[in-house]
Protein backbone atom coordinates (compact mmCIF):
# COMPACT_ATOMS: atom_id res chain seq x y z
CA UNK A 1 0.00 0.00 0.00
CA UNK A 2 1.40 3.52 -0.51
CA UNK A 3 1.91 6.08 1.71
CA UNK A 4 2.30 8.67 -0.30
CA UNK A 5 1.85 12.67 0.07
CA UNK A 6 -0.32 14.14 -2.94
CA UNK A 7 -0.19 17.72 -2.79
CA UNK A 8 -3.55 19.29 -2.24
CA UNK A 9 -4.41 22.82 -3.47
CA UNK A 10 -7.11 25.12 -3.23
CA UNK A 11 -7.78 27.62 -5.86
CA UNK A 12 -10.17 30.03 -5.19
CA UNK A 13 -11.56 33.42 -6.21
CA UNK A 14 -12.53 36.12 -3.63
CA UNK A 15 -14.49 38.84 -4.34
CA UNK A 16 -17.21 39.54 -6.74
CA UNK A 17 -14.76 40.26 -10.16
CA UNK A 18 -15.97 37.91 -12.64
CA UNK A 19 -13.22 36.57 -14.49
CA UNK A 20 -10.95 33.17 -14.02
CA UNK A 21 -9.19 32.50 -17.15
CA UNK A 22 -6.11 33.59 -14.46
CA UNK A 23 -6.96 31.16 -11.86
CA UNK A 24 -8.06 28.11 -14.66
CA UNK A 25 -4.74 28.46 -16.38
CA UNK A 26 -2.74 27.96 -12.96
CA UNK A 27 -4.97 25.51 -11.56
CA UNK A 28 -4.28 23.30 -15.20
CA UNK A 29 -0.57 24.09 -14.54
CA UNK A 30 -0.58 23.09 -11.00
CA UNK A 31 -2.93 19.88 -11.78
CA UNK A 32 -0.46 18.72 -14.64
CA UNK A 33 2.72 18.98 -12.10
CA UNK A 34 0.64 16.00 -10.18
CA UNK A 35 -1.49 17.94 -7.40
CA UNK A 36 -5.08 17.61 -6.84
CA UNK A 37 -6.31 20.87 -7.49
CA UNK A 38 -9.35 22.13 -5.93
CA UNK A 39 -11.59 24.64 -7.58
CA UNK A 40 -13.81 26.92 -5.46
CA UNK A 41 -15.46 28.77 -8.82
CA UNK A 42 -16.08 32.37 -9.01
CA UNK A 43 -17.03 34.86 -6.40
CA UNK A 44 -16.35 33.50 -3.16
CA UNK A 45 -16.33 34.78 0.74
CA UNK A 46 -13.37 34.69 2.87
CA UNK A 47 -15.65 32.37 4.91
CA UNK A 48 -16.36 30.01 1.95
CA UNK A 49 -12.90 29.84 1.01
CA UNK A 50 -11.16 29.61 4.54
CA UNK A 51 -14.19 26.45 5.33
CA UNK A 52 -13.05 25.16 1.85
CA UNK A 53 -9.40 25.07 2.92
CA UNK A 54 -10.89 23.42 6.01
CA UNK A 55 -12.87 20.39 4.47
CA UNK A 56 -10.50 19.64 2.17
CA UNK A 57 -7.64 19.84 4.25
CA UNK A 58 -5.37 21.23 1.61
CA UNK A 59 -1.90 21.92 2.17
CA UNK A 60 -2.04 25.58 0.04
CA UNK A 61 -4.64 27.90 -1.02
CA UNK A 62 -3.78 30.21 -4.14
CA UNK A 63 -6.26 33.13 -4.24
CA UNK A 64 -6.85 34.83 -7.79
CA UNK A 65 -8.01 38.77 -7.65
CA UNK A 66 -8.18 41.02 -10.14
CA UNK A 67 -11.27 43.16 -8.61
CA UNK A 68 -8.77 45.26 -6.76
CA UNK A 69 -10.50 44.60 -3.22
CA UNK A 70 -7.46 42.41 -2.07
CA UNK A 71 -7.01 45.11 0.88
CA UNK A 72 -10.39 44.49 1.78
CA UNK A 73 -10.47 40.39 1.46
CA UNK A 74 -6.85 39.24 2.09
CA UNK A 75 -6.73 40.58 5.53
CA UNK A 76 -9.99 38.82 6.35
CA UNK A 77 -9.09 35.42 4.69
CA UNK A 78 -5.52 35.25 6.88
CA UNK A 79 -7.82 36.12 9.82
CA UNK A 80 -10.00 33.18 9.28
CA UNK A 81 -7.26 31.26 8.20
CA UNK A 82 -5.36 32.15 11.89
CA UNK A 83 -8.91 31.91 13.40
CA UNK A 84 -9.94 28.45 12.30
CA UNK A 85 -6.25 26.70 13.12
CA UNK A 86 -5.55 26.42 9.45
CA UNK A 87 -1.62 27.55 10.30
CA UNK A 88 0.17 24.38 8.64
CA UNK A 89 -1.81 26.01 5.56
CA UNK A 90 0.63 27.99 3.10
CA UNK A 91 -1.40 30.89 1.29
CA UNK A 92 0.16 32.63 -2.08
CA UNK A 93 -2.14 34.82 -4.55
CA UNK A 94 -1.83 36.47 -7.97
CA UNK A 95 -3.53 38.62 -10.26
CA UNK A 96 -3.79 42.61 -10.14
CA UNK A 97 -2.16 43.80 -6.96
CA UNK A 98 -0.19 47.06 -7.18
CA UNK A 99 3.53 46.71 -6.48
CA UNK A 100 3.35 49.41 -3.75
CA UNK A 101 0.41 46.66 -2.16
CA UNK A 102 2.90 43.72 -1.43
CA UNK A 103 4.75 44.33 1.53
CA UNK A 104 1.35 45.13 3.27
CA UNK A 105 0.09 41.94 1.58
CA UNK A 106 2.91 39.83 2.74
CA UNK A 107 2.92 40.94 6.36
CA UNK A 108 -0.62 39.63 6.75
CA UNK A 109 1.34 36.30 6.02
CA UNK A 110 0.84 35.30 2.00
CA UNK A 111 3.42 33.76 1.49
CA UNK A 112 4.28 35.22 -2.80
CA UNK A 113 2.18 37.15 -5.08
CA UNK A 114 2.43 36.80 -8.81
CA UNK A 115 1.82 39.54 -11.37
CA UNK A 116 0.62 39.34 -14.71
CA UNK A 117 2.71 37.31 -17.28
CA UNK A 118 3.95 35.41 -14.84
CA UNK A 119 5.14 31.82 -16.23
CA UNK A 120 3.43 29.22 -14.97
CA UNK A 121 6.29 27.07 -14.48
CA UNK A 122 7.56 29.81 -12.15
CA UNK A 123 4.64 29.25 -9.85
CA UNK A 124 4.61 25.17 -10.22
CA UNK A 125 8.04 25.41 -8.44
CA UNK A 126 7.79 28.05 -6.32
CA UNK A 127 4.87 25.76 -5.06
CA UNK A 128 7.17 22.81 -4.52
CA UNK A 129 9.89 24.49 -2.99
CA UNK A 130 7.59 26.26 -0.30
CA UNK A 131 5.35 23.24 0.64
CA UNK A 132 4.42 23.30 4.18
CA UNK A 133 5.40 20.69 6.44
CA UNK A 134 2.28 18.37 7.35
CA UNK A 135 1.34 16.60 10.38
CA UNK B 1 7.09 21.17 11.41
CA UNK B 2 3.84 20.95 14.31
CA UNK B 3 3.94 17.55 16.09
CA UNK B 4 1.90 14.60 14.91
CA UNK B 5 -1.45 14.04 15.93
CA UNK B 6 -2.05 10.50 17.22
CA UNK B 7 -4.60 9.18 15.54
CA UNK B 8 -6.82 8.41 18.73
CA UNK B 9 -6.90 12.74 19.53
CA UNK B 10 -8.27 12.29 15.62
CA UNK B 11 -10.84 9.84 16.55
CA UNK B 12 -12.22 11.48 19.19
CA UNK B 13 -12.56 14.50 17.03
CA UNK B 14 -14.52 12.79 14.21
CA UNK B 15 -16.63 11.68 16.92
CA UNK B 16 -17.49 14.68 18.42
CA UNK B 17 -18.12 16.04 14.79
CA UNK B 18 -15.17 18.33 15.04
CA UNK B 19 -14.96 19.40 11.35
CA UNK B 20 -11.23 20.14 11.31
CA UNK B 21 -10.35 16.51 13.19
CA UNK B 22 -12.87 15.17 10.09
CA UNK B 23 -10.75 16.51 7.15
CA UNK B 24 -7.35 14.84 8.86
CA UNK B 25 -9.12 11.96 9.25
CA UNK B 26 -10.50 11.36 5.56
CA UNK B 27 -6.60 12.30 4.46
CA UNK B 28 -5.15 10.38 6.71
CA UNK B 29 -7.55 7.52 5.14
CA UNK B 30 -6.18 8.55 1.78
CA UNK B 31 -2.83 8.85 2.19
CA UNK B 32 -1.37 6.23 4.87
CA UNK B 33 -3.02 3.03 4.74
CA UNK B 34 -1.80 1.63 8.45
CA UNK B 35 -3.15 4.53 10.03
CA UNK B 36 -6.24 4.41 8.40
CA UNK B 37 -6.74 1.08 9.80
CA UNK B 38 -6.23 1.65 13.46
CA UNK B 39 -8.54 4.99 12.70
CA UNK B 40 -11.13 2.67 10.78
CA UNK B 41 -10.60 0.37 13.75
CA UNK B 42 -11.39 2.82 16.76
CA UNK B 43 -14.37 4.48 15.13
CA UNK B 44 -16.20 1.23 13.40
CA UNK B 45 -18.50 0.72 16.93
CA UNK B 46 -20.04 4.33 16.47
CA UNK B 47 -20.69 3.58 12.18
CA UNK B 48 -23.74 2.42 10.49
CA UNK B 49 -26.26 5.04 11.45
CA UNK B 50 -26.05 7.32 8.59
CA UNK B 51 -28.08 6.65 5.33
CA UNK B 52 -25.53 6.53 2.62
CA UNK B 53 -26.26 7.37 -1.10
CA UNK B 54 -24.48 6.79 -4.24
CA UNK B 55 -24.90 9.07 -6.97
CA UNK B 56 -23.87 8.02 -10.43
CA UNK B 57 -23.76 8.72 -13.81
CA UNK B 58 -22.84 9.48 -17.11
CA UNK B 59 -20.41 13.20 -17.30
CA UNK B 60 -22.49 16.10 -17.79
CA UNK B 61 -25.68 14.75 -16.70
CA UNK B 62 -25.54 17.28 -13.43
CA UNK B 63 -24.91 14.74 -11.24
CA UNK B 64 -22.68 17.92 -8.77
CA UNK B 65 -25.92 20.34 -9.31
CA UNK B 66 -28.01 17.77 -8.31
CA UNK B 67 -26.51 16.60 -5.01
CA UNK B 68 -26.43 20.56 -4.26
CA UNK B 69 -30.66 20.84 -4.12
CA UNK B 70 -30.71 17.22 -2.38
CA UNK B 71 -28.38 18.98 0.51
CA UNK B 72 -31.01 22.22 0.66
CA UNK B 73 -33.63 19.86 0.71
CA UNK B 74 -32.33 17.24 3.72
CA UNK B 75 -31.36 20.74 5.74
CA UNK B 76 -34.42 22.03 5.06
CA UNK B 77 -35.66 18.85 6.64
CA UNK B 78 -33.49 19.00 9.56
CA UNK B 79 -30.93 16.38 8.70
CA UNK B 80 -26.98 16.81 8.53
CA UNK B 81 -25.28 16.14 5.31
CA UNK B 82 -21.52 14.87 4.48
CA UNK B 83 -20.88 14.38 0.60
CA UNK B 84 -17.62 12.89 -0.84
CA UNK B 85 -17.18 13.84 -4.37
CA UNK B 86 -14.90 11.91 -6.34
CA UNK B 87 -13.43 13.01 -9.93
CA UNK B 88 -10.88 11.53 -12.01
CA UNK B 89 -6.96 11.42 -11.16
CA UNK B 90 -5.09 11.73 -14.59
CA UNK B 91 -3.56 8.30 -15.31
CA UNK B 92 -0.32 10.64 -17.21
CA UNK B 93 0.50 13.11 -14.47
CA UNK B 94 -1.27 11.74 -11.07
CA UNK B 95 -2.91 15.47 -10.87
CA UNK B 96 -6.04 15.61 -10.50
CA UNK B 97 -8.80 18.75 -11.22
CA UNK B 98 -11.75 17.94 -8.62
CA UNK B 99 -14.48 20.92 -9.38
CA UNK B 100 -17.66 19.39 -7.87
CA UNK B 101 -17.62 21.38 -5.12
CA UNK B 102 -18.65 24.50 -7.17
CA UNK B 103 -21.88 23.21 -7.89
CA UNK B 104 -22.66 23.03 -4.06
CA UNK B 105 -20.19 25.80 -2.91
CA UNK B 106 -23.00 27.85 -1.35
CA UNK B 107 -23.40 25.08 1.45
CA UNK B 108 -19.80 25.10 2.03
CA UNK B 109 -20.24 27.40 5.04
CA UNK B 110 -23.22 25.57 6.38
CA UNK B 111 -22.23 24.04 9.90
CA UNK B 112 -24.26 20.70 9.62
CA UNK B 113 -22.97 19.88 5.72
CA UNK B 114 -19.15 18.69 5.00
CA UNK B 115 -18.41 18.09 1.80
CA UNK B 116 -14.83 16.34 0.36
CA UNK B 117 -13.56 15.77 -2.73
CA UNK B 118 -11.47 13.45 -3.68
CA UNK B 119 -9.13 12.09 -6.38
CA UNK B 120 -9.49 8.39 -7.58
CA UNK B 121 -5.63 8.19 -7.59
CA UNK B 122 -6.41 5.53 -9.74
CA UNK B 123 -8.80 3.22 -8.78
CA UNK B 124 -10.78 1.95 -10.91
CA UNK B 125 -14.72 0.97 -10.71
CA UNK B 126 -15.60 5.06 -10.31
CA UNK B 127 -14.51 5.88 -6.61
CA UNK B 128 -11.50 6.07 -5.10
CA UNK B 129 -10.18 3.46 -2.55
CA UNK B 130 -10.49 5.94 0.12
CA UNK B 131 -13.93 6.43 -0.51
CA UNK B 132 -15.82 3.53 1.87
CA UNK B 133 -13.39 4.96 4.69
CA UNK B 134 -14.14 8.82 4.41
CA UNK B 135 -18.36 7.59 3.89
CA UNK B 136 -17.71 5.89 7.63
CA UNK B 137 -15.61 8.70 8.78
CA UNK B 138 -18.73 10.91 7.75
CA UNK B 139 -21.18 8.89 9.49
CA UNK B 140 -19.28 8.16 12.82
CA UNK B 141 -19.05 11.99 12.86
CA UNK B 142 -22.83 11.98 13.40
CA UNK B 143 -24.14 12.95 9.61
CA UNK B 144 -27.66 11.74 8.97
CA UNK B 145 -27.28 11.49 5.06
CA UNK B 146 -23.45 10.91 3.05
CA UNK B 147 -23.57 11.08 -0.51
CA UNK B 148 -20.76 9.59 -2.76
CA UNK B 149 -20.36 11.49 -5.90
CA UNK B 150 -18.69 9.03 -8.43
CA UNK B 151 -16.71 10.14 -11.25
CA UNK B 152 -18.85 10.45 -14.58
CA UNK B 153 -19.68 6.89 -15.31
CA UNK B 154 -21.02 4.98 -18.09
CA UNK B 155 -20.17 1.36 -18.00
CA UNK B 156 -18.22 -0.73 -15.58
CA UNK B 157 -18.15 1.80 -12.85
CA UNK B 158 -20.13 -0.11 -10.36
CA UNK B 159 -18.17 -0.06 -7.56
CA UNK B 160 -20.57 2.08 -5.73
CA UNK B 161 -22.73 -0.22 -5.10
CA UNK B 162 -20.52 -1.68 -2.06
CA UNK B 163 -20.97 1.58 -0.70
CA UNK B 164 -24.13 2.76 -1.40
CA UNK B 165 -27.28 1.71 0.06
CA UNK B 166 -29.52 3.39 -2.27
CA UNK B 167 -28.27 4.39 -5.60
CA UNK B 168 -29.45 6.96 -7.75
CA UNK B 169 -28.11 6.95 -11.47
CA UNK B 170 -28.46 10.75 -13.22
CA UNK B 171 -28.77 10.48 -16.83
CA UNK B 172 -29.94 13.85 -19.13
CA UNK B 173 -31.93 13.69 -22.76
CA UNK B 174 -30.44 14.62 -25.72
CA UNK B 175 -27.16 12.45 -24.22
CA UNK B 176 -29.40 9.70 -26.77
CA UNK B 177 -27.52 6.40 -27.47
CA UNK B 178 -26.13 7.22 -24.09
CA UNK B 179 -28.59 5.06 -22.65
CA UNK B 180 -27.87 1.94 -24.73
CA UNK B 181 -24.63 2.04 -23.81
CA UNK B 182 -24.86 2.78 -20.13
CA UNK B 183 -27.77 -0.66 -19.99
CA UNK B 184 -25.30 -3.22 -19.27
CA UNK B 185 -23.81 -1.56 -16.37
CA UNK B 186 -25.29 1.05 -14.43
CA UNK B 187 -28.86 0.64 -15.43
CA UNK B 188 -28.30 -2.93 -13.50
CA UNK B 189 -27.48 -0.57 -10.23
CA UNK B 190 -30.17 1.84 -9.99
CA UNK B 191 -32.64 2.15 -7.04
CA UNK B 192 -33.87 5.19 -8.61
CA UNK B 193 -33.71 6.27 -11.84
CA UNK B 194 -33.29 10.21 -12.74
CA UNK B 195 -34.06 12.04 -16.07
CA UNK B 196 -32.71 14.97 -15.26
CA UNK B 197 -32.73 18.21 -17.38
CA UNK B 198 -35.83 17.84 -17.78
CA UNK B 199 -37.01 20.81 -18.88
CA UNK B 200 -35.21 19.71 -21.98
CA UNK B 201 -38.23 18.36 -24.90
CA UNK B 202 -36.65 15.18 -25.14
CA UNK B 203 -36.69 13.84 -21.77
CA UNK B 204 -40.30 12.03 -21.47
CA UNK B 205 -38.33 10.22 -24.42
CA UNK B 206 -35.87 9.22 -22.18
CA UNK B 207 -38.07 8.53 -19.18
CA UNK B 208 -40.03 6.02 -21.53
CA UNK B 209 -36.61 4.23 -22.78
CA UNK B 210 -35.36 3.87 -18.88
CA UNK B 211 -39.18 2.24 -18.36
CA UNK B 212 -39.18 -0.04 -21.23
CA UNK B 213 -35.27 -0.93 -20.46
CA UNK B 214 -36.30 -1.61 -16.53
CA UNK B 215 -39.43 -3.98 -17.67
CA UNK B 216 -36.83 -6.39 -18.92
CA UNK B 217 -34.63 -5.97 -16.28
CA UNK B 218 -36.21 -6.58 -13.23
CA UNK B 219 -38.67 -9.19 -13.04
CA UNK B 220 -37.58 -10.83 -9.85
CA UNK B 221 -36.58 -7.84 -7.50
CA UNK B 222 -38.87 -7.19 -4.69
CA UNK B 223 -37.69 -3.14 -5.05
CA UNK B 224 -39.00 -1.92 -8.05
CA UNK B 225 -36.72 0.82 -9.34
CA UNK B 226 -38.62 4.23 -10.30
CA UNK B 227 -37.91 6.64 -13.05
CA UNK B 228 -38.51 10.12 -12.07
CA UNK B 229 -37.29 13.32 -14.16
CA UNK B 230 -35.63 16.86 -12.13
CA UNK B 231 -34.61 19.66 -13.30
CA UNK B 232 -31.86 20.30 -10.78
CA UNK B 233 -31.04 24.52 -11.44
CA UNK B 234 -34.61 25.32 -10.69
CA UNK B 235 -34.96 21.97 -7.81
CA UNK B 236 -37.81 20.96 -9.83
CA UNK B 237 -38.72 17.23 -9.10
CA UNK B 238 -36.50 16.89 -6.49
CA UNK B 239 -38.18 17.14 -3.20
CA UNK B 240 -40.02 14.37 -4.71
CA UNK B 241 -36.45 12.32 -5.32
CA UNK B 242 -35.79 12.77 -1.83
CA UNK B 243 -39.51 11.26 -0.87
CA UNK B 244 -38.69 8.42 -2.78
CA UNK B 245 -34.91 7.78 -1.59
CA UNK B 246 -36.75 7.95 1.73
CA UNK B 247 -39.36 5.27 0.22
CA UNK B 248 -36.15 3.10 -0.30
CA UNK B 249 -34.02 3.50 2.98
CA UNK B 250 -37.38 2.18 4.39
CA UNK B 251 -37.63 -0.52 2.17
CA UNK B 252 -33.94 -1.07 3.51
CA UNK B 253 -34.56 -0.96 7.34
CA UNK B 254 -37.75 -3.35 6.81
CA UNK B 255 -35.95 -5.96 5.16
CA UNK B 256 -33.14 -6.24 6.73
CA UNK B 257 -35.37 -5.94 10.03
CA UNK B 258 -36.90 -9.76 8.58
CA UNK B 259 -33.41 -10.60 7.24
CA UNK B 260 -31.88 -9.89 11.26
CA UNK B 261 -34.86 -11.06 13.04
CA UNK B 262 -34.79 -14.47 10.72
CA UNK B 263 -30.97 -14.82 10.68
CA UNK B 264 -31.00 -14.82 14.66
CA UNK B 265 -33.72 -16.85 14.85
CA UNK B 266 -32.14 -19.32 12.99
CA UNK B 267 -28.94 -19.48 14.65
CA UNK B 268 -30.97 -19.61 18.20
CA UNK B 269 -32.52 -22.51 16.75
CA UNK B 270 -29.89 -24.48 16.04
CA UNK B 271 -27.97 -23.45 19.60
CA UNK B 272 -30.84 -24.65 21.31
CA UNK B 273 -31.04 -28.04 19.56
CA UNK B 274 -27.80 -28.79 19.93
CA UNK B 275 -27.67 -27.86 23.69
CA UNK B 276 -30.73 -29.99 23.98
CA UNK B 277 -29.17 -33.18 22.21
CA UNK B 278 -25.38 -32.69 23.55
CA UNK B 279 -27.07 -32.81 26.99
CA UNK B 280 -29.57 -35.70 26.85
CA UNK B 281 -26.64 -38.05 25.28
CA UNK B 282 -23.77 -37.20 27.91
CA UNK B 283 -26.65 -37.43 30.66
CA UNK B 284 -27.28 -40.68 29.23
CA UNK B 285 -23.65 -41.55 28.94
CA UNK B 286 -23.15 -40.68 32.96
CA UNK B 287 -26.32 -43.00 33.78
CA UNK B 288 -24.47 -45.87 31.98
CA UNK B 289 -21.48 -45.28 33.69
CA UNK B 290 -19.90 -45.22 29.80
CA UNK B 291 -19.15 -41.36 30.02
CA UNK B 292 -16.04 -42.35 31.95
CA UNK B 293 -15.09 -45.48 29.61
CA UNK B 294 -15.39 -43.32 26.80
CA UNK B 295 -13.14 -40.26 27.85
CA UNK B 296 -10.22 -42.62 29.34
CA UNK B 297 -10.50 -44.01 25.25
CA UNK B 298 -9.83 -41.11 24.19
CA UNK B 299 -7.08 -40.10 27.16
CA UNK B 300 -5.32 -42.83 26.09
CA UNK B 301 -5.27 -41.91 22.12
CA UNK B 302 -7.54 -45.25 21.40
CA UNK B 303 -10.38 -43.50 19.71
CA UNK B 304 -10.89 -39.65 18.93
CA UNK B 305 -13.90 -37.40 19.92
CA UNK B 306 -15.49 -37.43 16.29
CA UNK B 307 -15.07 -41.21 16.56
CA UNK B 308 -16.44 -41.46 20.09
CA UNK B 309 -18.94 -39.26 19.51
CA UNK B 310 -20.27 -40.80 16.06
CA UNK B 311 -20.18 -44.38 17.51
CA UNK B 312 -22.41 -43.17 20.50
CA UNK B 313 -25.11 -41.72 17.84
CA UNK B 314 -24.92 -45.04 16.30
CA UNK B 315 -25.74 -46.47 19.63
CA UNK B 316 -28.48 -43.98 20.40
CA UNK B 317 -30.50 -44.22 17.06
CA UNK B 318 -29.98 -48.17 17.22
CA UNK B 319 -31.60 -48.12 20.89
CA UNK B 320 -34.44 -45.99 19.83
CA UNK B 321 -35.17 -48.43 16.56
CA UNK B 322 -35.09 -51.45 18.87
CA UNK B 323 -37.78 -49.24 21.78
CA UNK B 324 -40.06 -49.06 18.24
CA UNK B 325 -39.89 -52.52 16.93
CA UNK B 326 -40.46 -53.98 20.24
Amino acid sequence: MQSERKIRILIAKPGLDSHDRGAKIVARALRDAGMEVIYTGLRQTPEQIVETALQEDVDIIGLSILSGAHKVLFPRIMELVEQKGLTDVMVFAGGIIPEEDVPEMKKLGIKEIFGPGTPTEKIVQFVFENLPERT
Amino acid sequence: MKPLLPVGEIAKGVLAGDRRSVAKAITIIENNASKAQELIASIYPHTGKAHIIGITGPPGSGKSTLIGKIIREYRRKGKTVGVIAVDPTSPFTGGAFLGDRIRMQELSTDQGVFIRSMATRNYLGGIARATKGAVKVLDAAGKDTVIVETVGAGQSEVEIIKIGQTIVVVCAPGLGDEIQAIKAGIMEIGDIFVVNKADREDANKAVMDIQAMLQLNNKEKKWRPTVLKTTALTGEGVSQLIEKIEEHKLFLEQELERNTSRGKAESELAEAIKEKVANSIIEELKSEGKFEEFLQKILEKKMDPASVAEKLLNEKFRKQVQKCQN
